[in-house]
């Protein structure tokens, strides 16, 4: 795999003045020095398929935690007077088996599934990053030895253990986290521990060493904000997964435990009437865990490019 | 390549080690111990105790460990006491099955995801890119069993193309002997893993295409078709292998999800039962023995990959 061509960078945060590049847009006078967050953020603007994917998490992010406020549904008591209603303009989107309105049903299981996959991925990449970095830095044997840990979870197919787990463990949207991401940290572990092995010889590592910080130091506030794009790019990767796994599990009867739900076990909960053709049941549930997890995608996608020609362009 | 070769056998052991490690205190992480998994919550403590000692968990955790690895290096997974059954004997049924349809599948999606990948690269930014890269992203956005149950809405229930269930027969030939069965689960297999191959493919080759030995060829005077089946194309697949040593683990889990949408017996069904029922020693027999196959293939993928490249041999 050929290595990414960057130059040697600076301290974080420097402002090198920039020899004068191709503007992003044509036409636009560009300004001498800019951060290197608004590069960045001009790559990402660029493509349009990100910005539709951050336009739709913006909207489902409204949909599930303003949505409720807006559009009142009762949601906690049982209404059979509902059972399985047709859509209509007093339930857009119909009713499922306990009378519940399907798409304030929507609202609070997207609630579970967003709040499940942002923390997740959160937690797996903090760990995950934090990892990796301690690993690549201190080296040797320890590397080795942390290194061999990644290289067997990573060996274990994660859902059987995320499944053992939510059996053991009884789920909740807590528990649920903490067993994603229990399983999903080896990944961005060994990207960012790859980054640190290449960061770790750097001059303002080393510098640290001189003047008398901490090996915690050097690993926190310098390795580690220098993999932050790794690491960001990695997060929302993660996120989607995570949505992807907590669906799974819901459809396997190991989502978050009733009364409460998420869009897989409202998929997997509709699949029981599939025979009385109750679209409304299975369609909006499964196509809003796909288009989350694709907008997010999107946005990784997006996110690597920018930060990749942000290094590019240093 | 000695070296190289038992430098790879040595961490192949100690991550092996560290898997059972791990899986084995998975069962640990129970509240009250894998006996209260077991017995269930409305056990006596006095029933907890007995059953304990009878089957020796009152024991400290290394001398369980111990007892536990050394049983299954002589391939004794225990006994299963839901299905009443030694537990190798369930998973032996089911093994063969699930690597049938694993293959089958994984092979299609291969055979799909490669060559459009290619393509891709060739042509990049053409309509063709564009298309298939969104269909891939439609591909790993979507989870494994929506796309299995919305085939079966739509081929099985609506249009009665192809049956909903995967073929029952229990031997592999009587799988294989009812083709149409297979048509289904192995197409939700071969959609999830076109998305993936086609990615890595195109990236893969993108890599290579600008390559300094890619001139070479061209200025050599080799055809365009030799420059990207003779060199590119060898160069690009060499990646793919260690890759799809990677992946084994996915392919596996994702067997639980295609199992279970259509009722198909193998290991993923096997270990779904385990789960509903609570059957802690059944899941983690399962779970062992495929992490084993998964480094197993790691293994292979890397032998074959110094095989290949001989640059892998000397660093």
């Amino acid at each position: 795999m050929a290595m990414m061509p960057h130059a040697d960078p600076a301290g974080p945060g420097t402002l090198i003045p920039e020899a004068p590049s191709v503007p992003a847009t044509p036409g636009q006078v560009q300004a001498k020095s800019r951060s290197l967050f608004r590069r960045g953020w001009e790559v990402f603007a660029e493509n349009k398929l990100a910005l539709a994917g951050l336009g739709f998490v913006i909207f489902i992010l409204l949909f599930c935690f303003a949505g409720p406020h807006i559009y009142v549904t009762p949601q906690v008591t049982v209404q059979t007077q509902n059972y399985l209603c047709h859509p209509s303009s007093a339930h857009l989107l119909g009713c499922d088996d306990l009378g519940y309105d399907v798409v304030g049903r929507l609202m609070v299981g997207g609630q579970n599934s967003l709040k499940v996959g942002l923390a997740a991925a959160f937690v797996a990449c903090l760990f995950g990053s934090i990892y990796g970095a301690v690993s690549g830095f201190i080296g040797g044997i320890v590397d080795a030895f942390m290194m061999r840990i990644v290289d067997a979870v990573l060996s274990i197919p994660f859902i059987m253990v995320v499944i053992i787990l939510a059996v053991l463990i009884h789920p909740s949207a807590g528990t649920l986290i903490l067993v994603i991401a229990a399983t999903y940290w080896p990944g961005p572990a060994r990207l960012v521990r790859g980054e640190t092995l290449s960061l770790r010889t750097r001059e303002y590592v080393s510098a640290v060493k001189v003047a008398g910080g901490r090996n915690s130091r050097a690993v926190l506030r310098h390795v580690m904000p220098n993999a932050i794009g790794t690491i960001i790019v990695q997060a929302t990767f993660a996120v989607a997964d995570s949505i992807l796994i907590l669906a799974g599990l819901g459809f396997l009867g190991f989502g978050v435990p009733p009364p409460a739900t998420d869009w897989g076990s409202m998929l997997s909960n509709g699949l029981q009437y599939v025979n009385l053709n109750t679209w409304w049941l299975i369609y909006p549930a499964g196509l809003l865990i796909i288009a989350t997890a694709v907008s997010f995608n999107f946005i990784g996608d997006a996110l690597r490019d920018a930060f990749e020609t942000r290094l590019q362009r240093r | 390549m000695t070296g190289y070769l038992i430098r790879r056998l040595l961490q192949t052991i100690v991550v092996t080690l560290i898997v059972t490690i791990i899986t084995f205190l998975l069962l640990h992480l129970v509240p009250g111990g894998e006996v209260r998994a077991i017995l269930g919550i409305r056990a006596t403590p006095l029933e907890v105790r007995t059953y304990s000692k009878e089957w020796g968990f009152d024991q400290p955790l290394y001398v369980q460990y111990g007892k536990w690895l050394w049983q299954l290096m002589h391939g004794n997974f225990g006994f299963d006491l839901k299905q009443n059954a030694p537990v190798s004997t369930l998973i032996w049924a089911a093994l063969p099955r699930t690597i049938v349809l694993a293959f089958i599948g994984t092979g299609v999606g291969l055979l799909i995801g490669i060559p459009l990948g290619i393509l891709q690269a060739v042509r990049r930014y053409s309509v063709l890119d564009h298309v298939v890269t969104g269909i891939g992203f439609l591909g790993y956005g979507s989870p494994t069993f929506f796309v299995g149950l919305l085939l079966v809405q739509w081929f099985a229930v609506n249009l009665h193309i192809f049956p909903a269930f995967a073929p029952s027969a229990t031997s592999i030939g009587g799988i294989l002997a009812d083709p149409v069965a297979l048509v289904l689960p192995v197409a939700t297999y071969a959609f999830v893993a076109f998305a993936l191959w086609s990615r890595y493919m195109r990236s893969s080759v993108m890599d290579n295409i600008v390559q300094d030995y890619v001139r070479t060829a061209r200025s050599k005077g080799a055809s365009e078709r030799r420059v990207l089946w003779g060199h590119i194309f060898r160069n690009s697949l060499i990646s793919i292998v260690t890759l799809l040593g990677l992946q084994l683990p996915v392919i596996i889990g994702g067997a639980i999800f295609i199992e279970v949408v259509f009722n198909y017996p193998g290991m993923g069904f096997l270990f779904y039962q385990a789960a509903l029922n609570t059957d802690v020693q059944l899941m983690l027999a399962i779970t062992v023995l495929t992490t084993l196959i998964t480094i197993l293939g790691n293994l292979l993928a890397d032998i074959g990959y110094a095989m290949l490249d001989p640059r892998v041999r000397y660093t």
